[in-house]
């Protein structure tokens, strides 16, 4: 584990990344990522939380008892969740109301745990922190992704700022209504990863089984 | 040679016990489970104070816009001066004192059992109704009423819908209606927050010269004809129901009809 910090960031983005390798935090790529404002929060949320959660546990590392060894991190990551919902509940109103209860699941999300189980238990606290914000960051880029294309094609705008003129609103552009529902993330991030391990073949994964050859031709 | 009688210290006889010992084991989850319900509990309550004011802003805001007077900008606490708020009892039409009007909650009232009543016809699905509810008055400079805005609220598709109607001060005409809360489906039934869906609603009449309740949310006009017809959001059945139920069932008679009796013959 002697990764540079630049390794440990940018491995996550494309090599390691936790959506498109891993398939991890899913659930709540579908949910936000309809508009790109509330998927870049999300993104944001979800590094600060997945990087101090990652450097506290890191931090007590050695004196978490094994046996509620998940416990303790659930409460770790808890609390910097609520935290994060607190703030941005005083701070970001407008976009706390549309992210409404999926920065509370934030503490469900697989990346987080996986994080502070698979690094955070094992390395010092300033790599962990760095490791969190890369893999942060590396779902923070697929979230933008699925938004760009979501919120193009579904609302004909990004951020906000109309860039197809909706019929809706007088102009030429029929929006396609299914890229604002969930399922259409499912679509996008399936073409996603698709797109990916087409690049870097060495991503995809070995078949569970083969199909016995019987007979050889 | 170290002193062999000498002894570790509390904390460092603490943190060379091994983790999976019970005593260590209790001892880390309290210490973690106090140390983070503080943090928590701090942040909690010194960002409160901004919350609160967040929350009201956002009310204020959406008052604002459905009497037509908000623009980005627009200094609210300011500009929200202009209104005179009451607690109306529902059920006389009449405005109350029992109640500090800055203080009063209605969302907590309607789940009060003193303050609310169990609905048993109950359209717009709200469970219990609160008896008292904050109206907004925005008169005009001569002191004469220009327009109420009323609270209303119920179930659409997936949630319950929060809003405002504005009502002209012939308690006919509505200037406007706007949602601030709910979680309908985004792009069909969050379409309620579409301005050009909003602005359908402005100049159409409630009650026909019966004083009949006649205003609807449906794909085509009533008998009664247009002016009482908001055509409903394509792609959004059962959301459309849902606002046609709650605005009926708040105009009716369980709703502001007493109340906008009274507003119509110049009482208030």
């Amino acid at each position: 584990m002697a990764q540079t910090p630049k390794e440990l960031i940018l491995d996550p983005m494309v090599d390691n990344n936790p959506i498109t390798l891993q398939v991890l935090g899913i659930c709540s790529a579908l949910a936000v990522t309809s508009s790109l404002q509330v998927a870049f929060v999300m993104a944001l949320a979800v590094t600060a939380v997945t990087a101090f959660a990652s450097m506290f546990i890191s931090m007590i590392r050695n004196q978490i008892p094994g046996s509620i060894r998940i416990i303790v991190q659930m409460v770790i990551i808890a609390s910097l969740v609520i935290v994060v919902d607190q703030v941005l509940k005083a701070y970001a109103f407008e976009i706390s109301k549309t992210l409404s209860v999926f920065v509370g699941l934030i503490i469900t999300n697989c990346i987080v745990m996986g994080r502070a189980e698979a690094f955070a238990m094992k390395n010092p606290p300033i790599a962990s922190f760095i490791d969190g914000i890369g893999n942060g960051l590396g779902y923070g880029l697929i979230l933008m992704l699925v938004g760009v294309i979501r919120e193009l094609f579904g609302s004909g705008s990004l951020f906000g700022v109309t860039i197809l003129e909706t019929v809706n609103n007088g102009g030429w552009y029929v929006p396609n209504g299914l890229l604002l529902l969930p399922p259409s993330a499912f679509f996008v991030i399936g073409l996603l990863i698709w797109a990916f391990r087409a690049w870097k073949p060495e991503q995809v994964e070995e078949r569970d089984y083969k199909i016995q050859v019987v007979e050889e031709h | 040679m170290p002193d062999e009688n000498k002894k570790p210290g509390l904390l460092r006889r603490f943190l060379d016990t091994p983790p999976d010992s019970v005593g260590k084991t209790v001892v880390v989850a309290v210490t973690l489970c106090l140390v983070a319900s503080m943090i928590v509990s701090a942040v909690a309550v010194s960002l409160r104070p901004v919350q609160e004011i967040n929350k009201l802003k956002d009310k204020q805001i959406n008052i604002l816009q459905v009497a037509g007077l908000y623009s980005p900008g627009t200094d609210v606490t300011e500009a929200f001066k202009v209104f005179e708020p009451h607690v109306l009892e529902l059920a006389t039409g009449e405005f109350t004192d029992q109640f500090d009007v800055n203080t009063f909650d209605d969302r907590a009232a309607a789940d009060d059992p003193e303050l609310s009543v169990e609905l048993t016809d109950d359209p717009a699905s709200i469970g219990r109704q609160a008896k008292f509810v904050t109206v907004y008055l925005l008169r005009n400079e001569d002191g004469s009423l220009d327009k109420v805005i009323l609270p209303l609220h119920g179930y659409g598709l997936w949630s319950t819908l929060y809003g405002f109607i504005a009502v002209e001060e012939n308690a006919n005409d509505i200037f406007g209606l706007q949602f601030y809360s709910h979680a309908e489906t985004p792009g069909l039934g969050a379409e309620v927050d579409n301005p050009r869906w909003k602005s359908l609603w402005r100049g159409k009449k409630l009650y026909d010269e019966n004083d009949v309740l006649q205003i609807t949310v449906a794909k085509t006009a009533p008998p009664a004809g247009q002016e009482f017809h908001v055509d409903a959001l394509a792609g959004a059945t059962l959301t459309s129901n849902g606002v046609d139920n709650l605005v009926r069932f708040w105009m009716g008679k369980a709703g502001y009809a007493p109340f906008l009796e009274s507003v119509k013959a110049g009482e208030i």
